[in-house]
């Protein structure tokens, strides 16, 4: 296949940022450090399918999912209702939830935290009403509030796009042919937001289970989620050979997880590639 | 009245501060072919999309078999529509777009399956059950948007500017058949298009619509020979339009000269406006026409000519004849009496008049 010229420094981009790294991770995931000396070894891989670090890794699936599911039970009616015509403040209140995502990932997190904390307004205000020994943070709750607060935009904006993108006209040919508003959104609206849905789950699904700040801010390391496993790999103990073996496990996670999303004829509703 | 299946009473509707229909009274009888024809803006489509449910009359009565409809939903009328832009499920194929309205209703398979069938046959698309929307011609794509409508046996069909996206040749094609369905399904037709030429080929009965406003209803012969006024006379074909002022009964005097005519029933001199058909004018020698004229210009428009002259008062005549006569000779206009229509005055803007003022004011918004 011809290549344009202007296509190579996009190849050297490529090769440069994402295979060598991924050579490197691959290098350290086989190897390992032997009183000093370098040696290939499976080891790694073996040790990463210990049921320790199994159980983390189904704790991560499951928790990346709920988000993933609260989100979507959140974010679809939210999207209806701001991309609704009749509704006048719509694009105002889009721009709120849009707002968030200016603000620093961490520090959003870390106001939760504060609202969450035993002195924070929301403890303050259960005290006030006699509710006592209740700890709303540094559990799993918390963490999936962190994540579906973090990561609900993801979710709304591809769905209000393929919502606005519906030609108004089909709701009147619909409502024309018969169908109630609930029929019309069951055999029109729905089938046609489907691509935003996809988008949604996987832009949500996708940083929710590699996510890591929110479950060691918000889960006060007590759940720890699998982003979290490798970060502390490198961090805290110190073993890059095997916090790169679990990044390639985690890698092809993502990737079986993505193939499958991408499989759904999918052309619309904007995508993460 | 049994065979009134619709009837419009005292309809108002304004957007925004601006009337758009401003007193609607009409009917519509069982099995008729009824066309709303008027300029844009006139309120037809507004008018179409009351009757549909898409929009909700300000004041008055809207009537289905006698029964008042004004607060029913779309969903629960039995009439439906084919929409200009057809409207089409994008994510249906040809076969689950025409079933809609049937899955909807719950009817069986197999019921559904038969009649889908039999109306893309009608609509000459059988074969195209599998097709995606997107991958029909503009023209196909029409006839799955008729058949869609069609195969739920609506009392009455709706059609806003249907054929107002095809070609020429492929608009007389569906004008015809459309016509034919109308006839073989008996079903009443309810039509909107600013096309002149498309209502009298295909309609009953004409409503002539202007600034929200009927302007004269009759079938197309009457509407074109007996136009109430100037607006419908301009609008419908093509006329010389004067003024003049009807000297008595079967007399008025136009150009500088009186003409018998056939009309009566004006008060005496009273002002009226004259339309004259341009086939309707004789070209004879200057001896034995009643107006004296130069030719100015001659075009061959393929089954006749189209002749402008100039009368000794600077006034212009169009006249159309099958007879060419050289530009520059001097000739004789003869009027039969029945050429002469006498119509009351109105101060009806015409359409052309009508679409400079939207200019004008469009300019003075920008400003």
């Amino acid at each position: 296949m011809k290549r344009s010229a202007y296509a190579y420094p996009y190849l050297l981009w490529m090769a440069l940022f994402i295979v060598v790294p991924l050579a490197i991770v691959l290098f350290y995931a086989l190897t390992d450090t032997v009183d000093g000396r370098l040696i290939f070894t499976l080891e790694n891989f073996s040790a990463a399918f210990d049921p320790a670090y199994v159980k983390v890794f189904l704790r991560s699936l499951w928790m990346a999912a709920l988000a993933t599911v609260i989100c979507l039970a959140i974010g679809y009616p939210l999207a209806l209702v701001l991309s609704s015509r009749h509704f006048k403040a719509g694009k105002l209140l889009l721009m709120l939830v849009v707002i968030p995502m200016w603000m620093n990932f961490l520090l959003r997190t870390y106001a939760w935290i504060n609202l969450l904390s035993d002195n924070g307004i929301i403890m303050k205000a259960l005290q006030f009403f006699g509710v006592e020994n209740l700890s709303l943070l540094y559990n799993q709750t918390a963490v999936i509030v962190g994540l579906v607060y973090n990561f609900l935009p993801f979710m709304v904006l591809p769905i209000y796009t393929s919502l606005i993108k519906i030609e108004p006209n089909l709701y009147e040919a619909a409502g024309d042919l018969g169908a109630n508003s609930f029929m019309s959104f069951l055999k029109v609206t729905l089938p046609l937001s489907v691509p935003g849905i996809v988008s949604g789950i996987t832009m949500t699904f996708m940083p929710a289970i590699t996510s890591f700040a929110v479950s060691r801010l918000m889960g006060g390391g007590l759940v720890t989620m699998y982003g979290e496993l490798i970060e502390n790999q490198f961090y805290f103990m110190r073993d890059w050979h095997f916090g790169a073996t679990l990044s390639i496990v985690m890698m092809v996670l993502v990737l079986i997880s993505a193939v499958l999303t991408r499989n759904n004829k999918n052309k619309e509703g904007g995508m993460l590639w | 009245m049994a065979d009134r299946i619709i009837e419009l009473k005292n309809i108002r509707k304004s957007f925004d501060g601006e009337t758009v229909l401003d007193g609607i009274d009409l009917y519509i009888r069982r099995r008729e072919f009824l066309t709303l024809l008027g300029p844009s803006g006139c309120g037809k489509t507004t008018m179409l999309r009351i009757i549909a449910g898409f929009e909700t009359a300000d004041s008055g009565d809207l009537l289905f078999e006698g029964q008042r409809i004004n607060d029913v939903p779309p969903y629960k009328r039995r009439v439906n529509t084919v929409f200009q832009r057809y409207s089409l499920f994008p994510h249906m194929n040809v076969f689950d777009n025409v079933a809609f309205g049937l899955n909807i209703k719950k009817m069986g398979k197999a019921e559904i399956a038969r009649r889908v069938a039999a109306m893309l046959e009608m609509v000459g698309l059988a074969g195209y059950e599998k097709r995606q929307p997107e991958s029909l011609s503009g023209g196909q794509q029409q006839r799955v948007a008729i058949a869609r409508a069609l195969v739920n046996e609506p009392e009455v069909l709706l059609l806003d500017e249907p054929l107002a996206a095809l070609d020429l040749k492929m608009r007389k094609e569906m004008q015809l058949e459309l016509k034919r369905m109308q006839q073989q399904l008996g079903i009443t037709f309810i039509f909107v298009t600013h096309d002149q030429e498309e209502a009298l080929t295909m309609s009953d009965t004409i409503v002539v619509m202007s600034r929200g406003q009927i302007q004269q209803i009759g079938t197309p012969v009457d509407i074109y020979n007996e136009p109430a006024n100037a607006f419908v006379a301009d609008f419908i074909g093509e006329s010389n339009l004067l003024e003049g002022v009807m000297e008595k009964d079967y007399l008025c005097r136009f150009a500088g000269y009186s003409f018998p005519c056939l009309d009566k029933g004006f008060m005496k001199n009273e002002e009226v406006e004259i339309v004259v058909r341009p086939e309707d004018v004789d070209i004879v020698a200057p001896e034995k026409g009643m107006i004296v004229c130069t030719v100015r210009s001659i075009v061959f428009m393929g089954v006749h000519y189209e002749i402008m002259l100039e009368g000794a008062d600077g006034m212009l005549w169009k006249v159309h004849t099958t007879d060419p006569v050289e530009p520059g000779a001097v000739v004789g206009l003869y009027l039969d009496p029945d050429a002469i229509h006498v119509m009351k005055s109105s101060d009806e803007p015409l359409a052309s008049e009508q679409e400079e003022m939207a200019a004008l004011e469009e300019e003075e918004d920008e400003g």
